[in-house]
């Protein structure tokens, strides 16, 4: 059961994850729509952490939505193809972006009234 | 990539190896002893990584589009995980690990980059350089 709520999510949040890829990263050099969709899923794992949503709901949400919405192997492949510095910059970039916004979605979850 | 009009069935492909991904990874997961270091998920993001760098080095993604969407956006996409990884970070640092929380962060960076490079590496050995491009 709970992996068919894993696989449901993850159903969304992939091809999500590559509309917007498709969209935005071919238009910069810069794999601009990889980085969004990492930090803004890393946002909402926070929050949706936070909110003590249950095994069904964390199954739907966490580890399937935000989980294939993600991608740490599109990541690592578009850095290795870059070289020097703008590879450096995109790891950064993803790093530190992507715990900020997970620490940021944790406290607004908290503050929503999660377990906090 | 480059920019390009979305199809119906490019959605659908990715959706369905993203799903079947996902469920790898929660198996996965699952079957592993639940230690201080998720060591899964830092498992998962490196093989992940290295078969994405390796994908174009099989006959099947190089001959159909499909197959590689698939596989690589989709299977492998869902299979690795960049939120989990950071709330895995979040919350070593937040339960008194921040040593832990940082070496986490760093081994996976490490492992799971030069893990995308070997893979990058094997697949375009054998060819005459720029072949793949």
């Amino acid at each position: 059961m709970t992996v068919l709520l894993v696989a449901l999510g993850a159903a969304v949040g992939a091809p999500l994850r590559y509309a917007v890829a498709m969209s935005l990263d071919g238009r910069v050099r810069f794999p601009a729509g990889t980085l969004l969709v990492n930090v803004v899923g890393s946002g909402l794992f926070g929050t949706f952490a936070a909110l003590a949503l249950g095994d069904a709901g964390w199954a739907l949400l966490g580890a399937g939505f935000c989980g294939a919405f993600t991608s740490f192997s599109s990541f690592a492949v578009q850095t290795v193809e870059r070289s020097g510095r703008a590879a450096t910059a995109y790891v950064v970039a993803t790093t530190v972006l992507a715990t900020v916004a997970c620490a940021l979605g944790w406290t607004i979850g908290t503050h929503w009234g999660g377990v906090g | 990539m480059s920019a390009r009009a979305l199809r119906g069935t490019d959605l659908l492909l990715v959706a369905a190896g993203g799903a079947l991904g996902a469920a790898l990874r929660v198996v996965v997961d699952a079957a592993a002893p639940d230690t201080l270091v998720p060591w899964p998920t830092l498992a998962i993001n490196v093989v992940g990584a290295f078969l994405l760098g390796l994908l174009p080095a099989l006959a099947a993604v190089r001959r159909s589009r499909r197959v590689a969407l698939a596989i690589g956006p989709g299977l492998l996409g869902g299979f690795t995980t960049v939120s989990a990884w950071v709330g895995q970070v979040r919350d070593l640092a937040d339960t008194g690990h921040a040593d832990l929380a940082g070496l986490y962060l760093a081994l996976t960076l490490a492992a799971g980059l030069g893990a995308a490079a070997l893979g990058q590496h094997i697949a375009h050995a054998p060819e005459p350089r720029g072949a793949l491009e």
